[in-house]
């Protein structure tokens, strides 16, 4: 009974099924595995517990590193979703020259995390960027030192990122309005409710997909982010930049170090299940029982 | 009848191709390397000739940086689809290659040729010899304690150059003064190791340095020496522009040879930019060992050979393998790099000043400074460096703290 029902739908997932049985669970139980070993430079099976996890709470770096991967998280979420938010409530004021601003805000967007890395490098360094130019105009007091000051120096890659981001989110969310109905804004006009409050509490519940959409794809972007901190900063000042994907690269390649790197990287996978799995309960289970009654 | 032929012709065509390829001796080698800038492809080029006069194919896998490069040949290797020969440096990089069985032994060519006879310094058999077969080739020297002046900057400032680490703190307050940034420093992590591993080798020397590095010994590390060069190594900090963070090592040196800067401790390769930038050593720009006492490290690169099930194979890399370590193939090579050859029988009439001073100290064999990477792995001296890194980055970060941080990475067992 169970197969029977959709079986054409069922034989064509079956490759893609098989894919991600093999591919992606049997790489993740792979490393594992391989995690509970000291593997080098070649993964050879030479067990020795948890001690590759001991070691990797136990080691500064990879605290730094999942630390900023937290800051850089909410603060390119957050940032991109309300720049992008305003960015699209602006242009939809029915402003001259729309289509101009809209391909402005959202050409970086085109641009790869390198590029912008490069771009937000020599905008940013203090012996060469805004900070020189501001000091040969004359304004000696200016300082501008983020990228070179290990406190801030994450702060500058969200500008960077959010700099990237925004513009996307700005499309996504302009959509959304585009979509609200004429006959909304004249009711609202009558009840006399000011514009903002209409866009916070009527409009933004409105385009709830919108927002949902724009967070998931930024969200992704989050756990993979690598190439742009790469070009921005290498990781540094000392390793202040780093994240846990970072960690992961450097001890599968220039250390030598596989066991060290597998154990990062399911814990990477661990803590992506537990913020994902609450969700996708949610989404999944709940909404379908919702669905039903 | 005539179809009967011209079948059979077409049926032997393979054979005949067999055998002249068996006739020819033509052979094809495949070699991942990571030489790609202007001096460095110069200097690969010569193998590449050396090889191709020999009537034999040279494919050229060049890939951009040391780990990408070295991580494409152990995926390979371990894809089953292995280059013939690879680039390592002369370090622990490739250890567990030949633990594992991967790499070909070539120990029939250096036993025949009498590789253990010529090759200079002898530390260099060290890296290479596993189990009495030799499983690499040392190709060249690079040493990394050097301080590159800028002879002008100094002038101008109106101090003498300085011979150690502690006479240029001395004097380069007044090099700030006048106007210059006393040190160009490239904020990456190998650059302030580097720069540190300088302070510590000139000021505590080189038994010091085989103690904590070569012999682990925590008392020796724990006696109150280390502490004083972490100090040395904060106190040349007020020393560096804060645009250090992220720089590359030749935007350094491009600030010493533009006359920004005052100095730079950087290994030999800096002498490169100087060349291309048409300066002279010893008149515009100097070079200068710092310590009482001088020493020069053993780093450079080295080529392995990974196995392969095909016989021939192996012949091919016999014959390369002789072929780098040949004298008048050595010195075309080392004269275009730049670095110093692996063995002293090698014509280097091309030096210049600088080069010939590293000449001369690496015929003494006290001189001779074994570099933490050829006692430890990469991911030992990257934890280290690690440490380092942050230490000079975050100013809040102790003494006292980084100390224990080490002692952790000393005693992991990394």
């Amino acid at each position: 009974m169970f197969f029977k029902r959709n079986l054409g739908a069922k034989i064509a997932l079956l490759p893609m099924i098989i894919i991600s049985l093999t591919v992606f669970v049997g790489c993740i139980i792979y490393s594992f595995v391989y995690s509970l070993t000291n593997s080098k430079l070649i993964p050879v099976f030479n067990y020795v517990g948890f001690d590759q996890y001991e070691r990797l709470f136990k080691t500064r770096k990879w605290d730094v590193a999942v630390e900023n991967i937290f800051i850089y998280g909410i603060v390119f979420t957050i940032g991109c979703l309300v720049i992008g938010f305003l960015l699209a409530v602006l242009i939809d004021q029915k402003i001259r020259a729309e289509s101009l601003f809209r391909t402005i805000f959202l050409y970086p967007y085109a641009m790869s995390f390198v590029v912008t890395g490069l771009v937000w490098k020599w905008v940013l360094n203090p012996t060469f960027g805004i900070e020189h130019s501001m000091h040969l105009w004359g304004f000696t007091w200016f300082e501008l030192d983020w990228l070179v000051n290990r406190d801030l120096a994450i702060y500058a890659v969200c500008i960077a990122a959010v700099w990237q981001g925004a513009g996307f989110v700005m499309v996504l969310m302009l959509a959304g309005l585009r979509g609200i109905d004429e006959d909304i804004w004249k009711s609202l006009s009558i009840e006399g409710i000011p514009k903002w409050k209409s866009y916070i509490f009527v409009i933004l519940p409105m385009i709830r997909p919108m927002v949902i959409t724009s967070l998931v794809l930024i969200a992704a972007g989050v756990v993979k982010v690598y190439d742009l901190i790469l070009a921005l900063t290498s990781g540094g000042p000392g390793y202040s930049t780093t994240t846990p994907a970072m960690y992961v690269m450097e001890n599968f390649f220039s250390r030598a170090n596989l066991g060290q790197a597998f154990a990062a990287s399911i814990i990477m996978f661990i803590s992506v299940v537990c913020i994902l799995a609450p969700w996708a309960y949610y989404e999944f289970y709940f909404r379908n029982r919702e669905a039903k009654v | 009848m005539k179809k009967f032929i011209s079948i059979l012709f077409y049926l032997t065509l393979p054979l005949s191709f067999i055998s002249v390829s068996k006739a020819g001796g033509h052979m094809e080698a495949e070699v991942i390397h990571w030489w790609t800038s202007g001096g460095e492809q110069a200097a690969i080029t010569k193998f590449a000739e050396a090889w191709e006069d020999m009537g034999n194919t040279w494919i050229d896998t060049a890939i951009t940086g040391g780990e990408n490069a070295r991580g494409t040949t152990v995926n390979r290797i371990i894809g089953g689809n292995p280059p013939t020969a690879a680039q390592f440096n002369i370090s622990k990089q490739f250890v567990d290659l030949v633990e594992q069985g991967q790499l070909q032994s070539l120990e029939e060519v250096a036993s025949a040729e009498g590789w253990r006879d010529f090759i200079y310094p002898k530390a260099l058999i060290e890296t290479c010899e596993f189990e009495g077969e030799f499983y690499c080739v040392p190709v060249n020297i690079h040493s990394s304690q050097w301080m590159w002046i800028n002879k002008e900057v100094f002038a101008k400032a109106g101090v003498p150059e300085p011979n150690t680490i502690q006479e240029f703190i001395n004097v380069a307050p007044a090099i700030q003064d006048a106007g210059f940034i006393p040190l160009a420093l490239g904020g990456q992590p190998w650059q302030e190791s580097l720069m540190f591993d300088v302070v510590l080798s000139s000021t505590l020397g080189r038994d010091y340095s085989r103690q904590v590095y070569g012999d682990k010994d925590v008392s020796a590390f724990r006696d109150g020496r280390y502490e004083l060069a972490l100090q040395t190594f904060r106190d040349l900090n007020k020393f560096v522009d804060e645009g250090a963070p992220g720089r590359l090592w030749n935007d350094a040196t491009a600030m010493v040879v533009e006359g920004k800067a005052a100095v730079q401790i950087m290994g030999d390769w800096a002498r490169g930019e100087f060349a291309v930038a048409g300066k002279v050593a010893k008149e515009d720009y100097n070079c200068v060992i710092p310590g009482e006492e001088k020493y020069v490290g053993l780093g450079g690169d080295v080529f392995v050979f990974p196995k392969s099930s095909d016989p021939k194979v192996k012949e091919v890399q016999l014959k390369m393998a002789s072929m780098m370590v040949n004298p008048t193939v050595q010195a075309k090579f080392n004269n275009a790099k730049g670095s110093l050859p692996m063995r002293l029988d090698v014509d280097t009439a091309a030096a210049d000043a600088c080069m010939k001073m590293g000449l001369e100290l690496i015929k003494n064999p006290d001189a001779l400074l074994k570099d933490s990477d050829d006692y430890n792995s990469p991911a030992f001296v990257n934890a280290w460096d690690d440490v380092l890194t942050e230490f000079r980055n975050d100013s809040g970060y102790s003494v006292a703290d980084a100390m224990d941080d080490l002692e952790n990475v000393l005693t992991s067992g990394l």
